[in-house]
């Protein structure tokens, strides 16, 4: 409708356009998973993104709402980024189960797109990780990387296995599986293996971890597919610098200070900066404009805030990962972060 | 001299927080202002600047030259009106003014007789170096002068000279950043020596000890015939080295006062202070030609540079017309006849207002009149989509709001909190609007919630008003209630002492009198109450409209 205020003109962006700009710049990551997690990582991705739309379709139809929003972009973005969290073999069920809490009660039980207050995929990310840790840590070896159990090139093996299981392919979930670097170390630290002799032990090289051959989630495992991603998106405005240059630099610092102090317990900063999820979540998981801060200033802490709780969780806590964790927590301080950290007015 | 002018041109790297770079579609930068012919009547709205209305000083009948003073101002805030040509008052009634209320004002109608006989009264103050300040001030005023950049803020009232607040600089405002306009680029190229006149009258009048003609980048031609120009003059006057001309990167909202000021000087003007308590005053190049034609030519400002533009206009062109002229006649002087599916703004696209149709008459605010396709206008007016909460509207907001939390409280209603967020302090450039990814008409909600609060605020004050009243009221009623108890205490005794007096007469019918009183003096005050409650108007009803404000999105 044309109402009567100023002003008449407008730039062109819409959040189809934002949600679109998000979504290619995941192509890279995306590549990658498909490149080392074969048909596996592409039927996740699929199953995540078509059961994301169609919860999203259904959910504003159940509250009397026009379906259009599902054009939007939005629930797709949800589906992906969801998928690229998770390991590559997963009960095809739990996908089904974690996008449809991601839409449901990540996204629509707020209120729907602009009023959720945690980051939906990441909400159903830790969700699924509570409740089901024996798969949500178990890291199905990637083509390319020592020798592949099973062909995850082969369409029909992936299948069996995504609506099988394991035990269809005659192989326990063990054999195809391995730890990743932050398990690794967590596990080795658990029985009085230093930090040094785990990283040595587990054939460690930061040159895999940028380019990604190494286990963990299909989308997360390559730091360079993930900053090339980032990189497109501050150059075109989708994102600004400032949650995730503060969030990694804090992660670096805490890492390299606690590193200089005593290598033997915690981990060099550079292997916090290239392992588990923490480049994905910097770039696109703080950065989700609704759950995060919208002043500059709120963004810089909410950054800071999310380094300081991954390198705590990565070091002390239970899990070996704690990314999403740190995220998931930073996002229920972001409407006080809003109130506290307004930019000073013109003349005030 | 040549060497202080160019380095009085330098480029300057600051800027203001904030802003955009909009499409400029500035299609009328190279067309000559033309002269607009004599409509069969103006329409002249009695208030065409900011402030207290005039009151029309003619009758229907009546003979006016061109300059004549047709409506006289009230108060301090007001400028008077003059015919913009010499005829017939033939009548004064009310009409549509350019508002998108599409709200009418008493206006007077003026037929042209066609010989355009000016009114000669003010004479022409050419030695306006040796006359004082007040007196200049005061012709200001008789002329009607107000900001022409759109604002029509009086102009006499800013060109004070006060020693408590001196004026170190002038500020010329030519930046125009607003798309489409060019009324003050092409007044820049074919009026330079004018304005520059009109720049030597004003740092006469406040005293300032130098100039800065501010032109953005996008206008070289005006910039160079700028600089020309006071080369020219630089010979016949000596202050022209107190003049520099600066150009300035293309981006807007830099037009607007408090951010060019803070480009210029790099100093904010406080919250709640006018420039002049920083030492600085701005004015528009169209203003400064408007005062040079006051004083040295004694010409009322009947006329103005208006751009005629729009992707709907088939000769979008800059044109002089004169005060009054119906704009549907403007527009078909530029081929524009018919309204279908045309969408008309009386000024820029970024703050102009859009009007309900063309029969509104040119004011002194009209900067442009501008018709746009429809189809083009969809796409600033695309429904309202939930906020994502980007934060793009604070990266642009140029006094660094936090738009979309404003929007919110408007919505909410949490009008007291967005105060509070400084809400007044928007300046409402529309920037916020302009690349929010989900078109939420955040301006919209600012005006809304501006206008909720100073709602609120009379409310308030009436209802402290009225207490008062009440208070004074209770009071009233106490001290009576008090005189007249003591005054029974009086009776009463008096009748206590006749009883004394004589003991064997009845005490009855003396009782029943003293009933009697007691009811007659109770009832009294019942009545006083009414009559006072009936001249006190009900606090259920509060005068002018109660909240009717609806937020249509």
């Amino acid at each position: 409708m044309i109402h009567l205020s100023s002003p008449h003109m407008h730039g062109g962006d819409s959040i189809r356009m934002t949600m679109l700009s998000v979504i290619f710049a995941l192509l890279p990551a995306t590549i990658v998973s498909v490149y080392l997690f074969g048909w596996l990582a592409f039927l996740l991705i699929t199953i995540s993104m078509v059961t994301c739309l169609i919860t999203e379709f259904i959910s504003l139809r159940l509250m009397g709402r026009s379906a259009s929003p599902i054009g939007d972009g939005s629930a797709a973005l949800t589906g992906l980024l969801l998928a690229l969290t998770l390991p590559a073999y997963l009960p095809w069920w739990m996908v089904i189960l974690a996008s449809v809490m991601a839409i449901l009660l990540g996204k629509q039980l707020y209120g729907g797109l602009g009023y959720n207050l945690f980051n939906p995929a990441l909400a159903a990310r830790v969700i699924l990780l509570i409740s089901f840790p024996l798969n949500m840590t178990a890291w199905i070896i990637p083509m390319h990387v020592g020798t592949p159990v099973i062909d995850l090139y082969d369409f029909n093996a992936c299948l069996n296995l995504l609506i099988f299981g394991p035990e269809s392919l005659n192989r326990a979930l063990d054999a195809i599986t391995m730890a990743s670097p932050l398990g690794h170390i967590k596990t080795e630290w658990s029985q009085g293996i230093s930090v040094t002799n785990a990283l040595r032990s587990y054939d460690y090289s930061y040159l895999d971890a940028f380019l990604g051959r190494e286990a963990g989630s299909i989308g997360e495992t390559s730091a360079l597919a993930l900053l090339l991603g980032g990189i497109y998106m501050l150059a075109r405005h989708t994102i600004s610098w400032h949650i995730p240059f503060t969030y990694l630099a804090t992660v670096l610092i805490l890492a390299a200070v606690f590193n200089l102090i005593d290598p033997a317990h915690y981990a060099p900063p550079l292997f916090h900066l290239l392992a588990g999820g923490l480049m994905l979540c910097a770039f696109f998981m703080a950065t989700d404009p609704v759950s995060s801060p919208v002043t500059p200033m709120g963004q810089i802490v909410f950054g800071v805030g999310c380094g300081v709780l991954t390198w705590s969780i990565r070091t002390y806590g239970g899990y070996p990962e704690g990314a999403m964790f740190a995220v998931i927590l930073m996002n229920c301080t972001v409407p006080l972060i809003d109130h506290y950290c307004r930019p000073r007015v013109y003349g005030r | 001299m040549l060497h202080t002018l160019l380095k009085s041109i330098q480029k300057s790297t600051r800027t203001f927080s904030g802003g955009i770079d909009p499409e400029m579609s500035k299609i009328t930068a190279a067309a000559a202002i033309a002269t607009s012919m004599q409509p069969q009547l103006y329409i002249l709205p009695i208030k065409q600047h900011i402030g207290e209305a005039c009151e029309p000083i003619v009758s229907v009948g009546d003979h006016v030259k061109w300059g004549q003073k047709i409506a006289r101002s009230q108060g301090y805030v007001s400028v008077p009106v003059h015919s913009p040509t010499s005829g017939k008052v033939v009548k004064i009634e009310e009409h549509a003014t350019p508002h998108p209320s599409g709200m009418g004002l008493p206006s007077i109608f003026i037929e042209p007789d066609g010989k355009d006989t000016r009114d000669k009264s003010l004479k022409p103050i050419k030695a306006y170096r040796d006359t004082d300040p007040t007196e200049l001030r005061e012709r200001l005023r008789l002329c009607g002068i107000a900001g022409l950049g759109g604002a029509v803020f009086p102009t006499f009232i800013k060109l004070l000279k006060d020693n408590r607040n001196p004026i170190e600089t002038l500020i010329l405002n030519g930046i125009e950043c607003e798309p489409y306009l060019t009324n003050d680029h092409r007044l820049m190229i074919e009026k330079a020596k004018e304005i520059i006149i009109g720049i030597d009258i004003i740092m006469h009048m406040v005293g300032a000890k130098k100039a800065i003609i501010a032109i953005e980048d996008n206008k070289p031609n005006a910039l160079e015939m700028m600089q020309e120009t006071l080369e020219i003059l630089s010979e016949s006057f000596p202050d022209s080295t107190r003049i520099e001309v600066c150009q300035l990167p293309t981006r807007y909202p830099q037009g607007s006062e408090k951010q060019l000021i803070e480009v210029l000087t790099g100093k904010q003007v406080p919250a709640g202070k006018l420039p002049m308590h920083i030492g600085v005053i701005c004015q528009n190049v169209g203003t400064s030609k408007a005062i040079h034609d006051a004083i040295i030519k004694g010409r009322p400002l009947t006329e103005r540079i208006v751009t005629v533009s729009g992707d709907a206009v088939p000769r979008p062109g800059n044109m002089r017309v004169r005060l009054g002229t119906p704009m549907r006649f403007v527009f078909a002087q530029h081929g524009l006849e018919t309204f279908d599916h045309v969408h008309l703004l009386h000024g820029g696209p970024m703050m102009g207002e859009k009007l309900k149709n063309a029969d509104v008459p040119v004011v002194k605010s009209t900067n442009g009149l501008l018709a746009m396709h429809s189809t083009s206008m969809k796409e600033a007016h695309k429904s309202e989509q939930p906020c994502i909460r980007c934060g793009h509207c604070g990266v642009v907001c140029p006094v660094s709001l936090v738009p979309n939390l404003l929007a919110d409280q408007c919505r909410n209603k949490q009008f007291e909190k967005a105060e509070s967020y400084d809400l007044f302090d928007c300046i409402e450039c529309g920037a916020c609007s302009y690349v929010c990814p989900s078109n939420i008409p955040l301006v919209h909600y600012f005006r809304y919630g501006k206008g909720q609060l100073a709602q609120i605020g009379r409310e308030q004050n009436f209802a402290h008003a009225s207490k008062q009243r009440s208070e004074h009221r209770d009071d009233r009623i106490a001290r009576e209630k008090e005189e007249k108890a003591a005054k029974r205490r009086v009776v009463r005794e008096k009748h206590v002492a006749k009883a004394d007096d004589d003991k064997t007469s009845a005490g009855k019918p003396d009782h029943d009198k003293t009933a009697d009183h007691k009811t007659a003096d109770e009832k009294k005050p019942k009545t006083t109450d009414k009559t006072i409650q009936k001249d006190k108007p009900s606090p259920k009803s509060p005068p002018g409209k109660a909240s009717s404000g609806k937020v249509s999105s």
